[in-house]
């Protein structure tokens, strides 16, 4: 049995939760479902933990779908940098569930409330297919899969403000123009290439001789993911969508469907196409590049002047992606895994605000800043969740986000672009005029009187897995190795470009 | 520059060329139309073009459907894009029927499925709750 | 819709037909063409029309909302149930050679298992929107056309 699992390990992380999701809908029971996705969501992090010790010495692991062997057969296919996303995924996954089973209770009416089960297993099993599989198409259909859910469980925000209608409509426009640019680059190198396999695609793209259709595939994916991921200037989706979801969706979208986006661009630029030489350099170093330092200072400039804290936090998000972005640009190990390392401190430190803001949401019915007031008082224990993940947010030592900064700025040092360095101080400083504005508020204002009912703390359904982010983001502050020793090793597989850089195992049985 | 001139080139490329005017053609709509039901109809055009792209690149000259008969020599057309653009058609579905959905229930809340009158009102929800809740903050002050 | 006897009578004739021709793509789907996703279009579309015709309240009182989602989660289940039967006999997912003795037996077996899935899930799908789009309150009444 046991052994049966582990050989499976990569299938059943994602098929098992979604098998929840039918399951849910076919029982019609929101307790049935919240039980069933729970023990999935556990299950599947236990075997992402499982598959990232697998392959911490470098090793890929390969699982051949219906027992056919790549590359007519579809491969799940996993390497250090997969296992650091599904881990990010798969964590999120299992944190936000019990938060959303009380946050829902006023969000969404309980009709629905089976479906915002099953809408969220699809959207985790969509975000984790992306990270696992080896296949490029594969990679459009997960997509999708978790997109079309993330557009409802936006929608799902209607009762509450029905800006989340609009917001939703936004998204899903962009969200599948972007998917359909990627559909269009994934076409172009099928009809340079006639494969769809990750690694016969590198192997072929490296024997071809550099030509136009190739280059305007690499184009279309960037452009289309960059949809995706909120790249700036392509960002417009995601303030609305963030500010207007219920707060569990929002906190569970912020902290992983952008990184899955970002991880699928990663993927193709340095595995499937070489990001050493010729075009795509040009590309990571002329247009990315200023791109993801504008982003810094622009999101984080428009997040200082928001009144709706959500919204703050969403443009924070844009600004933050720009960082991750920097990281892949410097082209050295040093930026590449800061990259990884940000992916997953901004995971655990936006996933927390957006849940520690749901919870004031929670209690005071609003997100606009002065309903924030006096809370330090009112909801200690919320507030100083803010705090702790704000000062992560900024980047100070202790917290995670410094570990990911300090990186970003070595990587920075080592390629000799001091300006950089610079820029992320600079864009922290910014970081630190946002964060404070909600501090202020929460702590130098006294608390309203005029509600009916006083504020109180909120229950620990919502505050236990907030505090369990805010100790792993205190945790991974003091004692970083095991997320930059795995980001290491994922940053050496992805600069040596290709997929052949270590010892492939076959779980399962080898196809055909 | 001098093959667009040439005549072969140009009908020989002909299911590109297609691909490209309906893309674009679709885009536009996407883009410059503010009318939410008509967006949504862009998009299906432009999702049309791509699933044009990959049919047209799967063709072999002479080629039939991919179905085993008894002459074992006989060329087929490419069946993995068929069955590719089979998933991205129902993809398409999916996110025409959700698109749809959100329009009407857009059109019973805000009354209009017009993107700037949506975003008209939207504005005014922004201001009337930042309003709102300036006035009891400094309601608040009054009574403290 | 009462006194439309010509429409009436020509869709209690045409609905029969089109519910086999259905069943014809369905199960045709495993050694030519067709298969689950037409067939549940096909099989949907008899639906639809005794519901555009009949009235909705009809198709929906006979098939309740609940009644459909289940057999979309059903549908759904079959597929992945299909997949985990071949991990159970401990080949990998959708791994069809092992549920037959013979290999080409099992590719037949797993295609026609994971094509009613299909059909199922694509059918009630199509229903669900149907009755999504159709049960809304019109905005103009049917007489100031």
């Amino acid at each position: 049995m046991l052994e049966g699992i582990v050989q499976n390990a990569p299938l059943l992380a994602i098929m098992l939760p979604l098998i929840a999701a039918p399951v849910a809908v076919l029982f019609g029971n929101k307790s049935v479902a919240f039980y069933i996705s729970g023990a999935t969501l556990v299950l599947s992090f236990a075997l992402c933990v499982y598959m990232a010790l697998l392959v911490s010495d470098g090793s890929i692991l390969s699982y051949h779908i219906g027992g056919w062997a790549p590359p007519i057969g579809i491969e799940y296919r996993i390497d250090a940098a997969n296992a650091m996303v599904m881990i990010i995924v798969s964590a999120m996954g299992a944190l936000v569930l019990p938060y959303a089973r009380a946050s829902i209770e006023k969000e969404i009416s309980p009709g629905h409330h089976t479906m915002f089960y099953a809408c969220y297993m699809l959207c985790f099993t969509g975000l984790m297919g992306v990270a696992a599989t080896g296949d490029a198409f594969n990679v459009f259909v997960f997509l999708e899969i978790s997109s079309l859910s993330t557009y409802v469980l936006v929608a799902m925000g209607a009762r509450q403000d029905k800006r989340a209608l609009s917001a939703a409509y936004d998204y899903l426009i962009l969200g599948t123009v972007g998917a359909t640019f990627f559909v269009i680059g994934l076409g172009f190198l099928y009809i340079a290439t006639g494969t769809l396999n990750m690694v016969d695609l590198a192997d072929k793209l490296a024997n071809s001789p550099d030509n136009k259709t190739i280059r305007a595939g690499f184009a279309l994916i960037v452009i289309g993911m960059g949809l995706k991921l909120a790249l700036f200037p392509l960002h417009r989706w995601l303030p609305g969508a963030y500010s207007y979801a219920p707060s569990a969706v929002s906190a569970f979208l912020a902290s992983t469907a952008t990184k899955v986006a970002l991880y699928v661009v990663i993927r193709f630029t340095f595995s499937v196409y070489d990001a050493s030489s010729g075009f795509e350099r040009t590309t990571l170093e002329y247009i990315i590049l200023p791109l993801a330092i504008t982003a810094m200072f622009t999101a984080s400039a428009v997040a200082i002047f928001q009144m709706n804290v959500k919204k703050l936090l969403a443009y924070s998000s844009v600004s933050q992606i720009g960082y991750m972005l920097l990281g892949l640009t410097y082209l050295n190990q040093t930026g590449v895994a800061a990259s990884f390392i940000h992916m997953f401190n901004h995971a655990m430190t936006k996933g927390a605000l957006f849940m520690a803001v749901g919870m004031v949401v929670w209690r005071t019915g609003s997100a606009l800043l002065p309903s924030f007031a006096g809370i330090g008082r009112t909801m200690p224990w919320t507030a100083a969740a803010i705090v702790v993940a704000g000062l992560s947010l900024i980047g100070v030592p202790a917290t995670a986000g410094f570990v990911s900064k300090w990186v970003l700025m070595a990587g920075a040092f080592e390629r000799g672009w001091w300006p950089v360095s610079f820029a992320i101080v600079g864009s922290s400083v910014l970081a630190v005029i946002y964060v404070w504005r909600l501090v202020e508020v929460m702590y130098f204002q006294e608390p309203k009187a005029t509600t009916k009912d006083p504020v109180r703390e909120a229950p620990l359904a919502m505050l236990v897995p907030t505090w369990i982010l805010i100790l792993a983001i205190v945790w991974f502050g003091i004692a970083a190795n095991a997320p930059v020793e795995l980001a290491r090793i994922a940053a050496d597989g992805l600069l040596a470009g290709g997929f052949d850089n270590g010892q492939t195992v076959i779980l399962g049985i080898p196809g055909r | 520059m001098d093959r667009l001139l040439d005549p072969s080139f140009v009908l020989g490329h002909m299911n590109y060329w297609l691909f490209v005017v309906l893309m674009m053609t679709g885009l536009y709509i996407v883009v410059a139309r503010g009318n939410l039901l008509k967006k949504i109809v862009g998009l299906n055009i432009f999702q049309a073009a791509v699933f044009m792209l990959y049919i047209s690149a799967g063709k072999v000259r002479g080629g039939t459907a991919p179905i085993l008969t008894d002459n074992p020599g006989e060329a087929y057309s490419n069946p993995l894009p068929h069955v590719l653009i089979l998933t991205a058609i129902v993809v398409g579905i999916a996110t025409t029927a959700l698109g749809l959905a959100l329009t009407t229930r857009i059109n019973e809340v805000y009354g209009t499925i017009e993107e700037d009158e949506i975003l008209e009102i939207d504005h005014q929800e922004t201001e009337r709750e930042v309003a709102a809740i300036l006035a009891t903050s400094a309601q608040d002050s009054a009574n403290a | 819709m009462k006194y439309h006897l010509i429409l009436r009578v020509v869709t209690r004739l045409l609905v029969g037909p089109i519910l086999l021709y259905g069943l014809y793509v369905q199960f045709h789907g495993d050694f030519g063409p067709g298969g689950g996703f037409q067939a549940g279009v096909i099989f949907a579309v008899a639906f639809i029309l005794y519901g555009i015709v009949f009235g909705l309240r009809d198709l929906r009182n006979r098939f309740p909302d609940r009644v459909i989602h289940q057999l979309f989660a059903l549908g759904v289940l079959i597929y992945a149930g299909t997949g985990f039967v071949s991990v159970f006999l401990g080949a990998n997912f959708l791994d069809y050679n092992v549920l037959a003795e013979k290999g080409y037996e099992g590719q037949h077996l797993g295609i026609i298992a994971v094509e009613l899935g299909v059909g199922i899930a694509v059918f009630a799908v199509m229903l669900a929107i149907y009755y999504a789009f159709a049960a809304r309150p019109p905005r103009i009444d049917d007489k100031d056309w």
